[in-house]
């Protein structure tokens, strides 16, 4: 059986702090207003969807109590529709998206959304706290640091400048601002407040008007950490042959943090069929990768490798790359470890310029993938993110 | 109603009973476990009693508590849950009087610590003499353990999660004003006569008191673990922790690990929690290794047991330095501290007031720091007497020599020390590498010839390595012990070899690092893992501190340069790199390291590219065995030859010595802590791979093959003289 996408809704993203445009939105809205989309767009999808899986990192507060099934239970798709809620970093909404195309696969489901959501500024990143960094008990032996610090130890150990992922920065910057005046977000909606009038029609963060110049005059955003925390040390007690790690990352050159939600309807042919859906991608296969957890976020390439292996292909197989900017160092090195061009990866910038709502951004680049391969007439794309952890997860689709 | 046995006694003082700490075996009062238990008896007595209002408990000894008796873990801890057990009866203990709703007041006249601290910690109220010299803290983690009556869990209660946090990570302690501003303490008084008065009093007005930590609407100061702060505490904390230790030390991560557990949970659970992760601690071969070398091995080393037992104790009211560089100086320093008059001697009267100058700077900074009084300096330096003169050593009851590392220059300053020095005097040098027994060639009563090789500097060095020539006899090894007794250092004998124990051990620390620089791996690498490792510095700055062109001397000046190919190896890169490349150490600015005025120092860009340096050269695992085990070896080398006189002397020697990590125990325990079979299997492996200076002495052989551990190495007595 293969595992089917039919549609994807993602929101508008708007800046995730007490003055981005949706800090009265509750993320149960978001993914509410995602999934009421989906009802409108295509009758007879609400009865016969099973379950609701979403990514959504820090769950707790407005995204605890399992707000999958909050947000079904709101969204009036009836008492049928179950929810569940998963947890794998940056990569959850993606992993929804695989999970659902397993169930599919599998025969166990016909019709699911998967997804994700996150409300960075009405629940703050790391209120959930977690052992991992903080039971030393844990956080010792694994050589713990924050994901900052990490990236800035892939650009020291792999030898890239600020120079460059400013100039990668800008570029993702431009590349956003380009679609949006071209209107490629096909996938986007909205966000409307309760009396349906429209809070934000756009992704809130994209700067048009950046320059190399002006990201270059940024203050690193982790030096004082890693040298108050002591992470900096950690970091070269991991990787000895590190005289001192360079901070090069800054808000300018890593993913911002904004609000957003994004679904897929993914289901089986007979589904589709029944209920006259026309397929836009079939998901061909999906795969995770675990790498040490200290340098964290050079998972995409080792994952990648691997979906590509399990599907018989190549790198260069690939037409579009969606390669999560959680910082500009992660698709950079990707693009050099697995000689990418440059002209097939994120063509409509990242997280850097766009945000990275952090359980929602794999459905979202999912969604960005698919409108951009239907829009240049291509057939496969793959789809990655750094997690967490020392994770990676990628994701190959190819157009029906 | 009284009680009065070798521990403590008590008696009733109208409605207050006051318990007296006197321990009639020890000189101070110890938290040991026969002491628990008397306190825990009167204890139980008195709460039970309902005319007994209010407890004071008190010392009778200058101190209020030393801590823990260390002795009693002479004898290593192995059965785990029996441990866990008892310490969970002392807490059950401890928390009925905690909760008992009786008055419970430590009165702090001297020193409380660790143990001792705990204890004033279970009482509800602790009032200390304002004395700024009595010391109040935590210093369990020294040792490799962390307070386990409690205090892990109290320190972050009563000080804020940071401030407890550091009181217990990093031992130090506190004057009684410092510690009653971080809240260890809850008053000062100015004398002792004022503590009962003021014990009594709170007692009247406290009748029923509650613990913070059993009060409800108590906040710890800062804020909880789960507060943001509290958080950012914690995982700056861990990172910081790695950051000092390099995971080496896991009595700091159990302790940080009791206060994360411990601080979300009630405070009965969280002592539960305590005592599973100190038993954990304190049977950690960590712990063993820091109180058997750190404690009982230097606490023994400085009561002098390596001194002669039948000879009587040497008086030294005269010392005669010879030459005036920086080790000279700072010998006139430390001896005329001591109290010693000081002839110091050099080619020039000039030279030796510059010799001087050191101590004047020195007490200068001190008198500024409020370390010494100015009387006390000006005292000190009217001890040293400076001289170009070589007769001035007449009368001396020992002489150091330091002059520069030559030995022909070395006879000659003997000969002329000894026209005027007393036949039944005894006299010393200082070399660093030259063989006692060569050296004492030149001279007419070789029986008082020895060797007294202390480290740079020398005032804040704390060993001396007393080197046993092959005819010194036992009166000038009394001399030299008793005189590094004087001088409030560490002694250790050893007999004479080629760089005696530590130099010739250190050396292979630096050898090692520079042949892993010659073989390709990058010098950065090198340097980061050997501190990963717990070395204080990596082998090529320290190489840079000492001078490349001081070691290329030393190795030029062995006459069996040609016979040793490592030596010859070592010595023909550090030539190259003097000779070629003008890289000559740190005082040049230029070494392994650049020395850029006013900023870090940076690895010199150029040594990768002549050596070639590739990260996959070698795999980090092998590079940490390769810089640590070769000195293990080279000290199980002078354990077998006889240059060492027992383990402990090297552990000793090589942790106090050149820096090698305590948490090893030093460099012979760190054979068991690899395992001597795992040990013996690497240099197997790395003999074949890297070269014949891996092969194993076939007693090392032999004993990894019975099982046996390094400390049941039978010392047999010097097996080989190793003259020049």
């Amino acid at each position: 059986m293969e595992a089917y996408i039919y549609d994807t809704v993602r929101t508008v993203r708007g800046k995730g702090n007490k003055k981005g445009a949706l800090v009265g939105v509750t993320p149960t809205e978001l993914a509410t207003q995602c999934l009421k989309e989906l009802k409108s767009k295509h009758e007879g999808v609400s009865a016969e969807v099973e379950d609701v899986i979403l990514g959504c990192v820090t769950q707790v507060m407005d995204q605890g109590a399992n707000i999958a099934k909050t947000a079904a239970q709101q969204s009036g798709y009836g008492d049928h529709l179950c929810g569940v809620t998963l947890n794998r970093f940056c990569g959850s909404g993606l992993e929804a998206i695989n999970q659902a195309s397993a169930y599919v696969k599998s025969g166990f489901s016909q019709l699911l959304v998967a997804g994700g959501v996150e409300s960075m500024s009405r629940v703050k990143m790391g209120t959930d706290g977690g052992a991992m960094l903080m039971d030393p008990s844990v956080a010792m032996p694994g050589h713990a640091i924050p994901q900052g610090i990490s990236a800035d130890l892939i650009a020291s150990k792999y030898g890239y400048s600020r120079q460059d992922v400013d100039e990668f920065a800008y570029d993702s910057q431009m590349k956003a601002t380009a679609a949006e005046k071209d209107g490629r977000f096909k996938s986007r909606i909205d966000v409307k407040d309760v009396n349906g009038l429209t809070l934000l029609n756009r992704d809130e963060n994209v700067r048009a008007q950046t320059t190399v110049e002006a990201l270059s005059g940024l203050q690193p955003s982790f030096a004082m950490m890693g040298e108050m925390g002591g992470f900096d040390a950690v970091a070269i007690d991991r990787y000895p042959e590190i005289a001192e790690i360079n901070h090069v990352h800054h808000a300018g050159n890593s993913s911002a943090i904004v609000d957003g939600a994004a679904i897929a309807l993914i289901g089986n042919k007979e589904i589709g069929e029944k209920l006259g859906l026309k397929p836009r991608a079939i998901v061909k296969g999906a795969a995770v990768y675990g790498t040490d957890p200290t340098i964290m976020l050079t998972g995409p390439a080792p994952a990648s490798e691997k979906v590509l292996k399990q599907v018989g292909m190549q790198a260069s197989d690939i037409d579009l790359y969606e390669i999560n900017e959680a910082f500009a160092v992660v698709p950079m090195l990707m693009r050099d470890k697995m000689n990418i061009p440059m002209d097939k990866i994120n063509v409509n910038g990242g997280a850097i310029a766009l945000g990275h709502p952090l359980g929602a951004t794999g459905c979202i680049l999912m969604g960005t993938l698919i409108d951009e391969l239907e829009r240049q007439d291509k057939q496969t794309g793959l789809v990655t993110l750094c997690i967490g952890g020392g994770m990676g997860i990628a994701t190959v689709i190819e157009r029906v | 109603m009284a009680i009065d046995n070798n521990i403590l006694t008590y008696e009733m003082d109208g409605d207050v009973a006051i318990i007296t700490m006197d321990n009639k075996n020890e000189s101070t009062n110890l938290f040991s476990f026969e002491f628990i238990q008397s306190f825990i008896e009167v204890s139980n007595k008195l709460i039970g009693d309902d005319s007994v209002k209010g407890v004071i408990l008190q010392s009778a000894k200058s101190m209020f508590m030393a801590g823990a008796d260390l002795k009693q873990l002479e004898k290593p801890i192995t059965d785990k849950e029996e441990f866990v057990n008892n310490s969970l009866q002392m807490h059950r203990s401890f928390r009925e009087i905690e909760k008992g709703g009786k008055p419970f007041v430590a009165l702090i006249n001297g020193h409380a610590l660790g143990g001792g601290l705990e204890l004033a910690c279970v009482c509800h109220h602790r009032i200390a003499v304002n004395n700024p010299k009595t010391k109040i803290g935590f210093p369990e983690i020294k040792v490799g353990l962390f307070p386990g009556g409690g205090g892990t869990l109290k320190a972050p209660y009563l000080m804020g999660i940071q401030n407890g946090m550091m009181a217990v990570l990093q031992g130090k302690d506190h004057s009684p004003e410092k510690a009653l501003k971080a809240g260890l303490i809850n008053h000062v008084v100015d004398s002792a006569e004022d503590l009962i008065p003021a014990a009594k009093e709170w007692i009247a007005a406290n009748p029923k008191p509650v613990q913070p930590w059993d009060n409800k609407k108590y906040k710890i100061p800062g804020g909880g673990l789960m507060s943001p702060t509290g958080a950012q505490v914690m995982m700056g904390g861990i990172g910081n922790l790695r950051k000092l230790t390099h995971g080496n030390y896991p009595a700091a991560t159990n302790a940080m690990t009791v206060m994360y557990k411990g601080l979300q949970v009630p405070f009965d659970r969280a002592l539960e929690i305590e005592a599973r992760y100190f038993a954990d601690t304190i049977t950690s071969p960590e712990a063993k290794n820091m109180i058997r070398t750190g404690f009982l091995g230097i606490g023994a080393a400085k009561k002098g047991i390596a001194r002669p037992k039948d000879q009587p104790k040497y008086e030294i009211k005269k010392l005669g330095i010879l030459g005036a560089g920086m080790m000279g100086a700072g010998i006139a320093y430390v001896s005329a501290y001591a109290g010693m008059e000081c002839v110091l001697k050099d080619v020039t009267k000039e030279g030796a007031e510059k010799g001087k100058d050191y101590s004047r700077e020195l007490v200068k900074k001190r008198v500024g720091r409020g370390k010494m009084t100015q009387e006390m300096g000006d005292t000190l330096l009217s001890r040293i007497h400076t001289t170009d003169d070589p007769n001035a050593m007449e009368g001396c009851d020992l002489i150091i020599e330091a002059v520069f590392e030559n030995p022909e220059l070395k006879a000659k300053v003997t000969k002329e020390t000894e026209a005027v020095l007393a036949a039944d005097k005894v006299y010393a040098s200082n070399t660093s590498t030259i063989p006692i027994t060569l050296l004492a060639k030149a001279s007419d009563r070789p029986e008082n010839f020895i060797g007294i090789h202390f480290f740079s500097p020398v005032d804040k060095m704390p060993l001396v390595e007393i080197i046993v020539g092959e005819k010194t006899e036992d009166k000038a090894i009394a001399a030299a012990v008793d005189y590094v007794m004087m001088i409030r250092k560490i002694p250790i004998v050893v007999n004479d070899s080629r760089g005696f124990y530590t130099s010739r051990c250190f050396g292979t620390f630096t050898s090692e690092g520079l042949f892993l620089l010659d073989e390709g791996v990058p010098p950065v690498m090198i340097e980061n893992i050997a501190k990963t490792k717990g070395m204080p510095v990596g082998p090529l700055a320290v190489s840079d501190e000492v001078s490349l062109t001081l070691g290329l001397h030393v190795m030029e000046s062995n006459p069996d340069l040609e016979k040793y190919p490592d030596m010859l190896r070592n010595f023909k890169i550090t030539k190259m790199l003097v000779e070629e490349h003008g890289r000559k150490g740190k005082k040049e600015g230029a070494g392994f390291y650049d020395y850029p005025e006013g900023g870090k120092k940076v690895i010199w860009p150029k040594l990768t590219e002549i050596f070639n340096s590739n990260v996959e050269t070698l795999d980090k695992e092998t590079v940490a065995k390769r810089l640590m085990h070769r000195q293990s070896l080279e000290a199980f080398r002078c354990l077998d030859e006889g240059v060492l006189n027992s383990v402990v002397d090297g552990d000793i020697g090589s942790v106090t010595g050149w820096g090698f990590p305590i948490y090893a125990g030093g460099a012979l325990s760190y054979i068991d802590f690899v395992g001597i079979q795992q040990f013996v299997a690497d240099c197997d492996d790395f003999k074949a791979r890297f070269g014949p200076r891996w092969e194993v002495p076939q007693s090392l052989r032999e004993m990894a093959a019975a099982g046996k551990s390094i400390h049941d190495f039978e010392v047999r007595g010097k097996q080989q003289a190793v003259p020049a």
